[in-house]
């Protein structure tokens, strides 16, 4: 029972419940103990993450500037939103910022999406037995290995408009007639983005497939082989529902990660308006612009978008849980 | 046409290794393309030539000294390291209550952490500006461990908790028979058999601070004290339309290495430790 409300991510106490009078004394002390055990590492979290976060909030309601910041006024809700005197101003009133939650959002739909595919087909090929096997594996940790800003400046030279090897391979293949301007033209950038980020993150999600893979009992699809099933049936009816649980979790971990970009996009395409993310331009607004206040509130609402997919991700998974144990 | 079992079978495996070289090509390539950038000068560069011409070390001479990116080598190491050494020495012991001790909120701690570890690092910018100031660290390399520590932390208590729960039970319990307290268990039965996660964890947090970049950026103007990532990232030429893509190959590659080397000799470790958090969760 309390390792089923924990749900899927918890793991469950290693000991089982003591019952003697004398155990439960000894119980008591330790669970003394481990509060004292914790208590750094909770510390820390309150006052380096937790405190931040509220200051974050606080300054939000603030007009506040980054030189100067502990003289400011309260302006309520006008970073956010601003209606008075006619015109609308704030955060939720600035174009740019409505253009980069598009932006995010259409990174982390485009490049988790591809990512997955690719993770899915490579976990499939790994999973394989031929020679070579241990190269391909070591060759695919290269790009989670390079830094992102590293990536950042490599790809930006491969899609160099004029010296790129993108071009000069597009070229040479005949798939385009006169080079592209990856970086500097809007439609394409993102593109750019996205192509360096999925080939930076398809091994960490390949290598989460391929562990869930290896899971899989050899047996099962023995006895389907000899049922008559095809290759993609075994896939589609075998693999798929056995390795769920651990592509719902990779694919967690990425739109967390994803909808959090920042580093990739302030470098390869210098966070232009056609790639900027939510977390660059609260960052543009709060260093940049030296507004406190609004960069703040940016930031505030970043933190809420993420948060809410996450929850959203948590009742998927607990209504899913529900349904299953129902079931059973 | 009918193709025989063999003949099937030898297209397969003919399918597999195509497959396999593709992807060993598109991993390797845009490294070995920044191998090839970072040794050529002047008009070479910009020849598309997918074999080595020339080798010319001098942008690497001019990347580590001229454009300080050696010191930057230095302070990336610094920061990497006592983050590493800090948030292993605080997440053993929180790991060891996780994992092995029941108390009542625990479930709502583990909860917490895994929050955290989701946090956007943009959503704490504006307070924790004010705290590194507040505590006389802006500029100076304690901002970036402070703030690195923290944003570790979570990922390697859930990675150690995992890993700790996976040993036996029996082990402790000889332990508390023998009359040890906690202390003594942690420090003398857990952590020497810890060792190898211990490794595979620090690896993996000494990769996320080689690398980060948000905070780096943020906290941090002098170039003396700039992280590897900034340098790269700020590596300007001339002109603002003449970036030295030599010297920025040249670093880029001299930054990567250790990790990359890193990574090789610990594989089987760091594959391990990416997928315990996940999968075995």
């Amino acid at each position: 029972m309390r390792q089923s409300s924990e749900g899927l991510l918890l793991p469950p106490v290693a000991l089982a419940p003591p019952r003697t009078a004398r155990k439960r004394s000894l119980q008591r002390r330790r669970s003394r103990a481990a509060w004292l055990l914790i208590a750094p590492a909770v510390v820390l979290l309150a006052a380096v993450a937790g405190w931040p976060l509220a200051r974050t909030l606080f300054y939000s309601f603030t007009n506040a500037v980054l030189d100067t910041p502990e003289e400011y006024d309260f302006v309520g809700l006008a970073n956010y939103l601003d209606l008075a005197g006619g015109e609308r101003f704030g955060v939720l009133a600035d174009p740019l910022w409505w253009q980069a939650v598009g932006n995010t959002l259409w990174f982390t739909f485009a490049s988790v999406s591809l990512e997955l595919v690719f993770g899915m087909l490579l976990a499939l090929l790994m999973n394989q037995k031929f020679r070579g096997q241990a190269l391909v594996r070591t060759a695919i940790l290269v790009p989670w290995a390079i830094p992102t800003i590293v990536t950042a400046k490599m790809w930006g030279w491969m899609f160099h408009d004029q010296y790129g090897v993108v071009n000069d391979l597009l070229l040479r293949v005949g798939l385009i007639d006169t080079p592209l301007a990856w970086i500097a033209e809007p439609g394409l950038s993102m593109w750019a983005v996205v192509m360096a980020d999925v080939w930076k993150t398809v091994p960490f999600m390949a290598l989460m497939l391929l562990a869930a893979l290896q899971m899989v009992p050899a047996d099962l699809y023995e006895a389907a082989r000899v049922d008559g099933a095809n290759a993609w049936q075994r896939f589609r009816r075998i693999t798929l529902p056995l390795i769920m649980p651990a592509v719902i979790v990779a694919l967690i971990f990425r739109v967390m990660d994803a909808m959090r970009v920042f580093d990739l996009i302030y470098v390869l395409t210098s966070n232009s308006e056609a790639t900027i993310s939510i977390s660059g331009y609260a960052r543009e607004q709060m260093i940049a612009f030296q507004e406190m206040g609004t960069g703040s509130a940016a930031s505030v609402l970043v933190f809420m978008m993420v948060a809410g997919i996450a929850a959203s991700f948590l009742w998927i998974g607990r209504f899913n849980h529900e349904g299953k144990e129902g079931k059973a | 046409m009918k193709l025989t079992r063999k003949q099937r079978a030898f297209a397969n495996q003919l399918w597999i290794y195509l497959a396999a070289f593709v992807v060993g090509v598109i991993c390797v390539f845009p490294f070995y393309n920044a191998v090839l950038t970072s040794l050529r000068t002047g008009q070479e560069l910009f020849l598309a030539n997918y074999l080595p011409t020339t080798f010319h070390w001098e942008n690497y001479v001019n990347a580590l000294g001229e454009n300080g990116v050696g010191r930057s080598l230095l302070n990336s190491f610094v920061v990497a390291t006592v983050t590493v050494g800090m948030c292993l020495t605080v997440s053993i012991t929180a790991a060891f209550a996780l994992a092995r001790v029941r108390f009542q909120g625990r479930k709502y701690v583990l909860f917490t952490i895994l929050c955290v570890s989701m946090f956007p690092q943009v959503a704490v910018l504006s307070g924790m500006f004010e705290l590194v100031r507040f505590m006389g660290l802006y500029d100076s390399l304690g901002a970036l461990i402070l703030s690195y520590t923290t944003f570790s932390l979570p990922f390697t208590v859930w990675v150690l908790t995992t890993f700790m729960r996976a040993l036996p039970v029996e082990l402790e319990e000889a332990a508390i028979v023998d009359g040890a307290g906690l202390w003594v268990i942690i420090t003398r039965v857990f952590a020497p058999i810890m060792g190898p996660s211990l490794v595979t964890t620090g690896l993996l947090a000494f990769i996320g601070a080689w690398n980060e970049f948000m905070f780096a950026l943020t906290f941090i103007i002098s170039n003396e004290n700039r992280t590897v990532p900034v340098a790269i990232g700020m590596l300007q030429g001339t002109s603002q339309y003449e970036l030295p893509w030599g010297h920025i190959m040249a670093a880029s590659v001299v930054v990567t290495v250790p990790i990359i080397a890193l990574v090789l000799i610990f594989q089987k470790r760091i594959v391990s430790g990416l997928t315990a958090g996940a999968v075995k969760g």
